[in-house]
């Protein structure tokens, strides 16, 4: 079940769009993207992700694949302009883990990023919450 | 192990498959004597033996089918007030039409001169729906609504291409549109670009305007929306495309609340199609036949679907003939449409008449309006102003206590009661989208909402009972989730003595 009877909770070391998705630098200089707990909450049971194969460019906050839950398929967009250089193929054969572990094993897309910049347009945790709380 | 009751014992018996109702060697019915020469059977490599069929009697088929249908929600048993699909009752008259003889009976390929009936019938139809539009000409080629919509967005592409203005490629389309829309418009070969709502549900006037630019092909609107509102801006919006050189689409999914007062040809539409089995009030069903119309205005006209039905006179006498406009987009199927539906709907049309017509949208969003005023104090509103035909509230405060609208949804089947849309429109949060439709009596209308607050104090005392529901229907709550994910579509064999899994 889509995480209904959990708190929802927004890691302070990663970095938020508006379209629900959030990014985590790693030390190699790879970024890993994923949605948030907001969102898998929102979407409900996830049944099928379709997200860009290895090798494709990414634009910040263009479009990168869909997510198909049992209620909607929604737009999945890149927080930032970079190359994809591994998909996270357990969640591509078991979406539910997207609700279960959405920050970690849901991890949906590895990318090189291009410009980090694009970080300072993104939103801290706490810029996030407060922004789904005006939605909620 | 605990003893089954008689319900489960039932149940398991009832549901089982007809392939698992196969018994080797029994057969449902007597084939006469041979009376004609026996004929070889087709070559050994054409003749496969890995597709099994059922072995039953014609009383066991007719069982199985009767109780299946019995465990169905339709029209016919329920009230069903699925929103945008308006569940309307459809007048059995309409079946004694499309069964006479002489319709029933009628052969695509037969010459006109034989069918000039069903040709005046198709050719009044047509004359019927620009009439209920306020458009100039119709086509009844399309088989079903979305259908229809490409029909229309193929006009709109072939219009443009006849002016040399192919580099039009923009379609624009709010943010509040069925799903098929931007599918249709992209077929065709456009560009699709979502235009907000602005908060009163009505079209963002200035996010349009910056959209309506040299490419700009037309724009897709439902009227009323899905969020079962009256654009307020709907002139203004039709100028502002027409300015920029676009056409206007008029999805009629919604045709229900207009019918007999808003003729959309005069708003400024260029195009529409109508469901027939929405407005028209013919069968849905099993997906169908349905049928999808396209109804427009003059500059559209040279280039509606094959074939249109022609009305000649000739030595005082009505002829009619199937034609092909000068620059027509083609044909949309095989022959002329889904005839019989057709039937269907001019038979609606004939019974009710201009003035029962009008009454159709009066009652229907009458309907929408006492739903909206008796659940307000309970059910989130998200757009507070008078709805339509349909009426779109959020589970959102439900929300709150752990219950969503899919909970809702699934215990109104214990009510008996078909569920509403839900979750759509998708820009509104937990939508339970409900469309009562004319045909329903104040007294279900009532049953329907005490059914919905009682949900509403279920949410507040006993949420747990909402998110285990349905609990009174012959299957409890389906595992949705795990039906997309690993989808379980044909029967197979079973190991031998095992039970099929999933039961």
């Amino acid at each position: 079940m889509a995480g209904m009877e959990r708190k929802p909770y927004y890691p302070p070391d990663l970095r938020y769009t508006r379209e629900h998705e959030w990014v985590r630098l790693l030390e190699d200089g790879t970024a890993l993207v994923g949605i948030t707990f907001f969102a898998q909450d929102q979407l409900g049971d996830v049944v099928f992700l379709n997200l860009p194969p290895p090798g494709t460019r990414l634009t910040h906050m263009g479009k990168m694949g869909e997510v198909e839950s049992v209620k909607a398929v929604s737009d999945l967009f890149s927080p930032l302009s970079g190359e994809v250089v591994e998909v996270n193929r357990e969640a591509v054969e078991h979406p539910e883990v997207v609700n279960a572990d959405p920050y970690g094993r849901g991890w949906l897309v590895k990318l090189r990023p291009s410009n980090l910049q694009e970080m300072d347009a993104l939103l801290t945790a706490q810029e996030y919450e407060a922004y789904i709380a005006g939605k909620g | 192990m605990t003893t089954p009751t008689p319900r489960d014992t039932f149940l398991a018996h009832a549901r089982r498959l007809l392939m698992e109702r196969s018994t080797p060697g029994r057969i449902g019915a007597s084939i006469p004597d041979l009376d004609v020469p026996p004929q070889e059977p087709p070559p050994a490599h054409l003749v496969r033996d890995d597709l099994p069929l059922p072995e039953v009697s014609e009383g066991e088929v007719v069982r199985y089918f009767s109780t299946l249908s019995q465990m169905n929600f339709s029209m016919d048993t329920h009230f069903y007030p699925l929103g945008s699909c308006t569940m309307k009752y459809n007048p059995k008259v309409n079946e004694e039409g499309a069964s006479l003889p002489g319709f029933a009976g009628l052969h695509p390929l037969q010459p006109e001169e034989t069918a000039q009936g069903a040709l005046k019938l198709m050719w009044r139809l047509q004359t019927y729906l620009c009439e209920v539009t306020g458009m100039a000409g119709c086509s009844l080629a399309p088989l079903a609504g979305a259908h229809g919509e490409l029909a229309g967005v193929l006009m709109i592409r072939a219009y443009h291409l006849s002016r040399g203005e192919g580099h039009r490629k923009v379609m624009l389309i709010p943010d509040s549109a069925h799903g098929t829309n931007p599918a249709s418009a992209a077929m065709a070969g456009f560009r699709v670009v979502s235009i907000p709502s602005d908060k009163e549900g009505n079209t963002d006037l200035s996010a349009l305007r910056e959209a309506c630019g040299p490419d700009l092909a037309g724009f897709m609107i439902t009227l009323p929306s899905t969020l079962g509102l009256f654009d307020r801006h709907i002139v203004e919006v039709c100028e502002m495309v027409h300015r920029a050189g676009g056409l206007v689409y008029g999805d009629g999914a919604n045709m229900n609340a207009l019918l007999g007062r808003v003729k959309i040809g005069h708003l400024g539409f260029d195009v529409c199609h109508l469901n027939l089995h929405k407005t028209f009030s013919t069968p849905h069903g099993g997906g169908g036949p349905g049928a999808g119309p396209v109804c427009v205005g003059e500059r559209l006209l040279p280039f509606l679907p094959t074939p249109v039905v022609r009305r000649q006179v000739i030595d005082g006498k009505e002829v009619f003939t199937l034609a092909r406009p000068p620059q027509s987009i083609g044909r949309m199927g095989a022959f002329h449409g889904n005839f019989g539906v057709l039937v269907r709907a001019y038979a609606y049309i004939r019974a009710l008449g201009a003035p029962g017509l009008r009454q159709v949208s009066q009652d229907a969003v009458l309907a929408g309006n006492y739903i909206l005023a008796r659940l307000q104090d309970l059910y989130h509103l998200p757009y507070p102003r008078r709805c339509m035909h349909e009426v779109v509230l959020s589970a959102r405060r439900q929300r709150a206590r752990g219950v969503k609208a899919l909970d809702i949804a699934k215990r109104l089947l214990d009510f008996g009661i078909h569920p509403p849309t839900m979750y759509f429109p998708l820009i509104v949060d937990e939508a339970l989208m409900i469309e009562p439709t004319e045909t329903e009596g104040k007294e279900t209308l009532d049953y329907f909402i005490e059914a919905m607050r009682q949900i509403a104090r279920e949410a507040e005392e006993t949420p747990e009972v909402l998110r285990s529901a349905p609990h009174f229907t012959p299957v409890g709550r389906l595992d949705e989730a795990r039906a997309a994910r690993q989808p379980d579509l044909r029967w197979k064999p079973m190991p031998s003595g095992g039970v099929a899994p999933g039961g």
